[in-house]
This record gives structure tokens, sequence and C-alpha cells, in this order.
């Protein structure tokens, strides 16, 4: 697992890095939604990176766990799920007298539609509070927060690593897909939540103010893509962030330095839950729908290729790779609907044969290729 | 830099495609494709695919619709929901398409319908489904839970069974469909005791739903046999089962080892259709009952030129990733194929693309002849078809038993049938 100064070979400095991040983020925050605003830019495309933005907060709690502290765990889609499902019960209580159900006068409490469907009467009283952003935006936190820490508490504890915590984060997130499945649950089965109409009073439909709407979810995800981002490069700054690394690249001489690595794992555990869910949160409105199938073991893993093809390790690389590769994915199932996932493949393998260290290492090597020609060599600029 | 760069160069790519666009648009319209062609719903969807492929051919090759040639634009969701609505609004914002066919579960169309009524899209959905639905952006040429559940039970009750087991997959479509039959069997005279699978109950003790569910990918189903030959020992029983895809295997295995046959106790299933009979133990099915509004085995002069067009299309064909051997074709592919001629009529009608138009003359009523028969579209936005029931064989077609003419379609059933006093 442990990966030889990957923190900081493609920049001169990890401040540099931070700031090539902090500037092309707030470019992206500005950019896009004046241009969207202007008509220059469809709300398609506006919604379609809103969505990428969100994908890059999932990167990063994989990149955080696995690529700075050598925890590989397969469940990060579970708490970026959680996230979003309470974020989605906020939603769903929002539409109240607007479903269609309540339009044909069936549903004189407003209840949401898929309770309606299965013969529910009354709101369950888990779902009350949920009427509250406040209280749905506090909820996106703490219930994603204390499954990492009673899960990372009785793993950590007994000194669960490798592949068998890689296993059972898999196994956790398989669990509670199967538990959202369940009708029983009340939490829409397999269809899951949809058919989304407000939020804090815009509406998420309307033809007019919709993409205002919109393009506020798409700078409130990149606001917060970049408070992250700010809070990762503090992070790697500190004494807590060299113990972290110490942890990833030789755990027992930690350990027997003095240091409770089993309270270091579990406080990343829970911060990476913590950007796992709020990215969730964000994913909800501007997906549209959040349904089981986001928290299948599958779905974890395609963020730590992610991860791999953007570079592990480095605050760029999971931002780099999240993006890049649901772009080529939105554009690929388009434009090669039967052979995408060869496409998909083929790249996956050429990064990992040909650049263990992700994308972020490309400049890198080509710099190192110019100098074995005997050229003059530019300044090595990674962008984004 | 680089951002800007791109930024010009994609609008320059965009300004150039819709040059290009613009030249051909006029002897052409975008249709889209939405079906999933690769993860776990692929094996159903691509059929969709390749009957849609072979229906814009055959209409292409007689001059096209209002004199325009139809250019599908294919997608592929990937059988992920989310993507159902991202490649919605793609194709409605980005492809500006005519009309769009597409989505299998009920969860995909869920995905995809806030887009559809956003846009004002056109869909047409032709998988059977549960209602409870009614959207003026869908055309719903699927089954509605009375073209297919009810028929279906109307069929035993006929055939002397007083017993009815429920079971099905947890999901949407399983648990409505159950719902509606509970009701329906109460109205029927059936008593509560001769309904099996067990009953769901609200804390006030109140029965909200029936039958026995099991997870997606279930197959461990010894127990729910064991407690189907119980009740089925009256000789008067029979199963009604929503399971789905995967999870039938299993079923039929355990239900013929127990001993259990069709003539002892029948079952019939909702989801299995000729397609999906291709990756079953067919020992362990003969006899069983299936319900639908198309059969391969119709003899109607319709579905004897349709059977041979698809077979000549398949062996010519060029598009990518389509199989050539061994096809069979079911009611969602005819479906799907009626559902383009349908919207053909209207638009030719309408004299226009423009969905609003299109709408209004699907709500008036237009009739095709398609393989299955005659369909009649209807102000709900569903359709009027005829409802066979087959008992399947050895080499995985039906022998049709009985036909039902002309059922309307209903999506709103809940409720509508009270118990028989």
């Amino acid at each position: 697992m442990s990966l030889p100064a990957t923190d900081r070979p493609y920049f001169r400095s990890r401040h540099l890095e931070f700031i090539v991040v902090g500037v092309l983020l707030l470019l992206l925050t500005v950019i896009f939604p004046l241009l969207n605003a202007h008509g220059l830019l469809s709300d398609f495309t506006i919604t379609l990176w809103g969505k990428y933005l969100c994908y890059a907060l999932l990167a990063i709690s994989v990149d955080l766990l696995w690529g700075y502290t050598g925890l590989l765990s397969l469940g990060q889609a579970l708490f970026f799920s959680l996230g979003g499902y309470m974020f989605g019960m906020y939603l769903m209580l929002q539409i109240g007298m607007l479903g269609s159900y309540a339009k044909s006068g069936q549903n004189p409490n407003g209840l949401p539609d898929f309770m309606v469907f299965l013969g529910h009467t009354f709101l369950p009283p888990f779902w009350r509070p949920f009427q509250s952003f406040g209280f749905s935006v506090l909820m996106v936190f703490v219930i994603p927060g204390l499954l990492a820490l009673a899960f990372g508490f009785l793993a950590f504890r007994s000194r669960i690593k490798g592949v068998y915590f890689s296993i059972l984060t898999q196994a956790l997130t398989y669990g509670a897909a199967l538990m959202f499945f369940r009708n029983d649950f009340t939490m829409g089965g397999n269809n899951g939540f949809t058919d989304f109409k407000l939020i804090l009073g815009h509406s998420l439909v309307d033809n007019d103010t919709g993409p205002a709407t919109m393009r506020g979810l798409f700078i409130a995800s990149a606001l917060v893509l970049l408070t992250v981002c700010l809070f990762c490069h503090w992070l790697n700054g500190t004494k807590f962030g060299l113990v972290r690394q110490a942890i990833r690249d030789g755990e027992n001489r930690v350990l027997f330095s003095g240091y409770a690595t089993a309270n270091f794992k579990l406080f990343v555990f829970v911060v990476a839950a913590f950007i796992a869910a709020v990215g969730g949160a964000l994913f909800v409105p501007q997906a549209g729908i959040i349904n089981p199938d986001q928290m299948t073991p599958d779905k974890s893993i395609e963020a730590v290729v992610w991860v791999a093809v953007g570079g592990r390790g480095t605050l760029i690389g999971p931002i780099i790779g999240a993006i890049s590769i649901n772009a080529l994915r939105s554009w690929a199932t388009q434009a090669y609907p039967d052979s995408w996932l060869i496409i998909l493949g083929l790249i996956f393998l050429l990064v990992v044969l040909f650049l263990p260290g992700g994308m972020v290492s490309l400049p890198g090597k080509i710099k190192a290729l110019r100098k074995s020609q005997g050229k003059p060599v530019e300044p090595a600029v990674a962008r984004a | 830099m680089i951002t800007k760069f791109s930024k010009l160069l994609g609008a320059g790519v965009i300004a150039l495609s819709a040059l290009v666009g613009s030249a051909r648009a006029a002897d052409t319209v975008k249709v889209g494709v939405l079906h999933d062609l690769s993860g776990t719903m692929a094996i159903s969807e691509t059929s969709l695919r390749d009957v849609l492929l072979f229906t814009f051919d055959e209409i292409n090759a007689k001059g096209g619709v209002l004199g325009k040639k139809i250019v599908p634009v294919i997608v592929d969701p990937g059988s992920v929901w989310p993507a159902f609505a991202e490649k919605s609004k793609q194709l409605l914002e980005v492809d500006k398409v005519a009309v769009t066919f597409g989505c299998w579960t009920s969860v995909s169309r869920k995905s995809a319908l806030p887009v559809f009524e956003k846009d004002n899209g056109l869909l047409f959905y032709p998988v059977q489904y549960e209602g409870e639905e009614e959207s003026q952006n869908v055309c719903y040429t699927a089954e509605a839970v009375n073209q297919q559940a009810i028929p279906a039970v109307d069929f035993f009750i006929a055939q002397g069974k007083k017993k009815f087991y429920l079971i099905g997959t947890d999901y949407v479509y399983p648990q409505t469909t159950n719902l509606v039959l509970l009701e329906y069997l109460l109205s029927k005279g059936v008593p509560l005791a001769n309904i099996g699978g067990g009953f769901v109950k609200d804390s006030s003790g109140k029965i909200t739903n029936a039958g026995k569910y099991t997870p997606f990918g279930h197959k461990d189903y010894q127990q729910i046999i064991a407690e189907i030959k119980d009740f089925a020992a009256s000789g008067d029983a029979c199963v009604i089962s929503t399971l789905n895809g995967d999870t039938n295997p299993p079923f039929f295995k355990e239900y013929a080892a127990a001993g259990l046959t069709a003539d002892t106790c029948p079952v019939v299933s909702y989801s299995i259709a000729e397609d999906e009979f291709r990756s079953l133990p067919a020992k362990d099915l003969v006899g069983q009952i299936g319900c639908w509004t198309y059969f391969q085995s119709i003899d109607s002069p319709e579905n004897a030129k349709f059977l041979a067009a698809f077979q000549a299309w398949l062996k010519t064909t060029k598009a990518d990733g389509v199989v050539k051997e061994g096809r069979v074709v079911d009611s969602p592919m005819v479906l799907s194929y009626d559902g383009v001629y349908l919207w053909k009529a209207c638009v030719e009608k309408a004299g226009s693309f423009d969905v609003d138009k299109v709408r209004a003359v699907w709500k008036s009523g237009i009739s095709f002849v398609g393989p299955g028969g005659k369909v009649t579209t209807q102000p709900n936005m569903h359709l009027t078809k005829t409802v066979y029931i087959g008992e399947s064989k050895a080499d995985g077609q039906f022998k049709i038993l009985k036909t039902f003419p002309d059922v309307y379609g209903e999506p709103h059933l809940k409720g509508t049938f009270k118990p028989k006093e």
C-alpha cells in the first residue's frame, strides 16, 4: 500500500498545488454560472458539471482514506448515499401537496407518493423532523458520522486492516443497500426518492426559475468542494497529517512510537464520511433521484477507480479523476453506446500499466522523457 | 488559457454541428432510444433497441414520417438510474428529439419522468407496469394491471381455482399488483383464508397489502415452496408470481423438486415472456401460465408478416451489437413496435411533430393493427388491446388458451374493487 513520495511529486510544493486547485475551482464557480446566466452554457451542462463536482467530493473522501492514510474503503458510496437520503427526505416532504396523488385529492396529508402507493395513511414519526431544512442538513452529517464512528471504532479497535478492512466496508454498504431495498423500511424501496419540486422555496422544475436554482446548487457544490480542498490542504500541513501519512507507510512503527493509531484512523474515517455525505446531499437535488442502487459496492469501487486514474495521495488527483471519468462516460454513452465500456476499460488498463501514479503524473513523465532526450525543459505545470 | 481555448473549441464544434444539423434537418427527424445496453438490464433491453431500429428501418424504407427519415439517437444509461434523468435531459435539451422510446424498470421511468414533464417531451413506455400513473408526457403502450394480472385471475377462477398464493420480488410493481389483486379477490368473494403469502398490516391492524416478498437475486425458496405445498394440498390452489428475472430459475427448480406441477397447482408468472424463457429451465416450466397482450405463437397475417420481416432484417442489418441467432419476440418488443407506428399515425394525423398536437391526436383515439391484434389509444394515455392467456411449452413458446379482446387500459385500480358483502 505504501506509495513513496506521492504527496508532492508533481508540484514543486504542496502550496503550489493548492493554489492551482483553488484558482481553478474559483474560476469554475464564477465562470460557469456567468456563462449559464447569459445563455452561453446550457442548463444541461451546468447540472452535469454540478454532479461531477459532487462525485469529486466522493473521490476526495476515498483519497483521504486510501491515498493519505492507506485505508482502502470500498464503502464510501454508502456515506454518499446516506447523505443523499437524509437530504432527500427533506426534498420529499417539500413536495407535499404538489405530488400526483395530492393533485387528484387522494393524499390529504401530503405524504410522499411512494407511501400513499404502499397504503400508508400517516407519516412515520422519524420522518416528521425532516420538514425542517436545518434539521435535515444536520442529519446529513450526524447519521453518516455516527455510522462511521461506530463501524470505525469496532474495526480499528480490533486492528482490522488491509484487505480485511476493505471487505468489511464492502459488506457494510451491501447490507445497507439490502435494507434500503425493502419497502417496509419506508425509504422508498427500489424506486427511492424522485420527482423533487422545491428546495427552500425555490423551484427545481419550473422552466423560468428552475435554471437559477440549479445554478445555485452548482455554486454551492463548487464552494463546498473548495472548502473541503482548503481543509485537506490545512490538514496535510499539520502534525496530524504527517502522523496519518506515517500510518500509511508503516503503521507498526507509528504504533511503537507511542501513537494510538486507531484514534487517528477513526478521526480520518469520520471526516471522510462527512465529506462523502455532503457530496451526496448536493448530488440528490441535481440528479433528481436517489435509490439504494447508489450504495451497492460497485458504486464505491467506481469511486476508487476515479481516484486511481486521477492520482491518489494528491489533492488535485481525485478531482481530475472524478470529473474526467464521468465526463468521458457521459460523452461515450451517447457517442458509442455499444462500446463505451470497452473504451473505459481500456483507459483503466492503460493507466494502471503505464501511469501507476494516475493522470497527475503525466507531466512529470513527459518532463523526464524530455530530459532523457536532452531537450530544454519547460517548467511543468499540471492543468486541470 | 486552456479553459478559454477549450471553450472556444467547444463553441466551434457546437456551431459546426448545428450547421450540419440544420442542413440535414429538412429531411430527417431525430428520435431518442433510451434503453440500457449495459449493466443488469441490458439482457432485456437490448432486444427493445433492436426492434426499434428494425421498425425505424421499415418506416424509412416506406418514406419515413411526414416525408422525413427517422434518425435514431441511441444512448446507454447503463442500468444506472440517475443516468436516465441525465440522458433524458440530453435527448430533450441537446439533441431536441421529437419523441423518445425507452425505459424498462419502474425506477428508470420514475427517474426520467420529471425531465419529460419539465421539458414537455414524449416518452413511449412499452413494459407491463404497476399503474397508479397518468403522466401527460408518457404514452403507456405497456400492459396495465387490468390487462395482465386481472385477466389471469379471471382465467383461474373460471377453471375452478379457489385459493390464490401471491409471491413477488420486493419492489413497486409486485407490491402494487398484489394490492390490487387482494382487493379484486375480495370483491370476487374469495375469503382472506384462501389468499396465501401473508398480509401486511399497519399499526392499527388494518390489512394494507398481501403477498410474500423476496429480495432481488433471492436463491433459497425451499421454505416458501414448502408453505405453498401445504397451501395447495386441497388441489384447488394456484400461484400468482411477480418474481423477477434471476429469481425465477431457483423458484421453478425448487417447485418441480417438491413435486408441484402445473396440474396440481399452476403458476402464472407476469414477468416471464418468450425472451426470458431462453434462460430458464424449460422442463420445469412446461404447462405454467403466462399472460400478455402478445405471444409469438399468435396465428394472424400481421404477426406472420412482422416475424418474417424482423428475421429478414436481422440477417441484413449492419447495426452495432445486434445478436442475430436464435432470436424470439415477445410482448415488450411488439409494444415498442406498435408504439412507433402509433406515434407515426399521430404525427401524420396532426401534420406536425409538436408534442402537444401529437398528444391531442393520441387522446382522440387512433388505431393500429399490429402483430398482437388491434390496439387503440385512449384519453388516459394508455392503450386498449387484446389480452392472451398462454400455456408454456417445452420449446419456449406459449400455446394460447384464452383471449380477452379489447381490454381498456386502466391505470388507477387501487380502491376500485369493493369487498363482496
